[in-house]
């Protein structure tokens, strides 16, 4: 509950300062203080309030729109049992929730996370969650340049831009070096000469995303896994759709040392900005590098299971500015709605719906296809996203603002970040996508083509 | 505990014994007695440059992480990899199986800058612990 002070408070305040009023203690310069009142509408009642908040709601554009939206953040289909549980007033009123005595249920609740992030990634140890996707790659990158010593960070094109844009920040803090690694023909980040690069052991960690941001699985082959080896340099695998981890093999198959990634997907509503639930995972031997907090499971003084923080003795309640990290806030609850989403679906739930997310955007490609004059981008197999090419003469801008008039929104414009895709769309189809979805998608793209070509014969 | 002779003290805590113008470094009995029991070291990687009295690495013991100085400078070539399976030796014996790093010292001259086991265990009864 909020106390403001009493009139009493205040005047026994300043004059222990010694000034007379509020007014003289603050001293607003003249030229800018406001002298009337703010501009807002009188108090209302509740109900008005509520009435006033909703026709604010109503005038919403994105409300009845069919939605292909992916690109970081993905519409998924949450059991109520998941709301149910998570708004449990136990789980609401947790503050904090890391202190042993008073959070046994929710210890245990994060280290269920940990264990399933475990268990999806194929490495052994995750942390309590960080705030998303983009800073879990940003930490993973520092855990990398501390376990090598080295200065430097070679990251995909094909990692999310976002993702990319948050390194960089926290790399320029740091005064870490980030370069790119070029884009294959096929939609896949270009490995074929990983080996030079890595020769002179200059970067920490090579960053890969899989499925990359153009929707295409992305995992280094033979090759690339030798070349990363015989550098010394760190493999970090980034997931941007957890989802896929339950149809794709864990990161640690193709030597990944480091996870992280974005698990809005695991029963997370979409927001713009958040919050979101980013994971971290490693092997073992990067256990003291984790940066934030991880719980472990223990026994008691009478033997019986306990839960409490471990491994704290790096973190900046105790090493202050030389702690791992000192940005390691999690956002607990929604690692918590994540966690009862995994166990609401359990292993073979979430392998039939990440195989549904695949059938369902198998379907939005192929019916994609037929439309006169737009084609699949690229050729690598997709998850649950696939870059469509519109027609020659057209933008991806252009034809996604003519879906929007018809109430569809059809997928982000690669051109944003790509000037290069300009003609490419990103477009998502998940377990939510129906086949009367689809087949509107593909009527409204035919209608856009008839429409140009109008236009063009007029 | 008095300290063994032919070592050099820090103010920090580390001793240095030298073998011509190699110094092979540890930390002090009273530095381990001080942190308890130890679950982990740090170590500078083999091949990199320390300076002398520099922040090299840590020491994590179950109460705290506590930084580790060099109490000389020059080039690492070698670290008591054994410390990796059991960072208790530290604990066990100190000036023994316990060593940390080994040093080529750039400048012998910075003995100089060093304590006697006598200085160091006044330094240490002045303290008062």
């Amino acid at each position: 509950m909020y106390t403001p002070h009493t009139q009493s408070d205040i005047e026994q305040m300043l004059e222990t300062v010694g000034v007379p009023t509020l007014e003289a203690l603050l001293r607003v310069p003249d030229a800018v203080a406001l002298k009337r009142r703010l501009d807002l509408p009188e108090a209302l009642p509740e109900t008005l309030l509520v009435e006033r908040l909703n026709a604010y709601a109503l005038q919403n554009k994105a409300l009845g729109h069919t939605s292909f939206l992916g690109a970081g953040a993905y519409r998924h289909y949450c059991p109520p049992v998941v709301g149910s549980l998570a708004m449990r007033g136990e789980f609401l009123t947790a503050y904090t929730p890391y202190q042993a005595e008073v959070s046994q249920g929710y210890l245990q609740a994060i280290y269920e996370w940990q264990t399933y992030v475990c268990l999806l990634t194929g490495l052994d140890i995750a942390n309590a969650s960080v705030y998303d996707g983009a800073t879990a790659l940003a930490e993973g990158a520092i855990m990398a340049v501390n376990a090598t010593g080295r200065r430097a960070i070679l990251v995909s094109k094909a990692v999310h831009p976002n993702y990319r844009a948050v390194l960089r920040t926290y790399a320029h803090g740091m005064e870490l070096e980030v370069e790119e690694l070029p884009l294959a023909a096929d939609g896949t980040t270009d490995v074929a000469k990983l080996d030079a690069k890595l020769a002179d052991k200059r970067f920490a960690a090579v960053a890969l995303q899989s499925p990359n941001f153009f929707g295409a699985i992305d995992v280094p082959g033979a090759a690339a896994r030798a070349a990363l080896a015989s550098s010394g340099t760190i493999p970090i695998a980034v997931v941007a759709e957890a989802m896929s981890l339950g149809a794709l093999a864990p990161p640690a198959a193709w030597g990944a040392q480091i996870a992280v990634g974005e698990a809005q997907s695991f029963g997370v509503a979409v927001a713009y900005g958040g919050p979101y639930v980013g994971f971290i995972a490693a092997g073992t031997e990067h256990m003291r590098r984790i940066p934030g907090r991880l719980v472990g499971r223990t026994v008691d003084g009478e033997g019986r299971p306990a839960y409490t923080l471990t491994l704290q003795a790096r973190e900046q309640h105790i090493r202050r500015e030389k702690a791992t990290s000192n940005i390691c806030t999690n956002q607990a609850h929604c690692a918590l709605i994540a966690t009862i989403y995994l166990a609401a679906l359990g292993a073979s739930g979430l392998r039939r719906c990440a195989t549904l997310n695949v059938e369902r955007a198998h379907a939005l490609a192929e019916r994609v296809a037929r439309v006169p004059g737009f084609t699949r981008a690229f050729s690598a197999p997709s998850f649950n996203e696939v870059a469509i090419e519109v027609p020659h003469g057209m933008t991806a801008g252009g034809v996604l603002a003519a879906l929007q008039e018809k109430r569809i929104l059809g997928g982000v414009d690669l051109g944003r970040w790509y000037p290069e895709f300009g003609r490419c769309m990103l477009t998502a189809a998940t377990e939510l996508t129906t086949d009367a979805e689809i087949e509107q998608l593909g009527r409204a793209l035919e209608a856009i083509v008839a429409e140009r070509k109008e236009a063009v014969r007029a | 505990m008095p300290q063994p002779e032919g070592l050099l003290y820090s103010k920090e805590h580390e001793w240095a014994k030298f073998d011509g113008d190699v110094a092979t470094v540890g930390i002090t009995d009273y530095a381990q007695n001080s942190l308890g029991d130890i679950v982990y070291v740090e170590l500078p990687r083999v091949g990199s440059a320390v300076a002398q009295f520099a922040s090299i690495g840590v020491v994590e013991s179950v109460k705290a992480v506590s930084d580790l100085f060099s109490p000389v400078g020059g080039e690492v070539v070698e670290d008591n990899a054994t410390l990796e399976a059991d960072p208790a030796a530290v604990n066990r014996d100190p000036y023994g199986a316990g060593w940390l790093y080994k040093v080529k010292v750039s400048d012998l001259a910075q003995r100089g800058l060093l304590m006697s086991a006598a200085d160091y265990d006044a330094m240490v009864a002045a303290t008062g612990t």
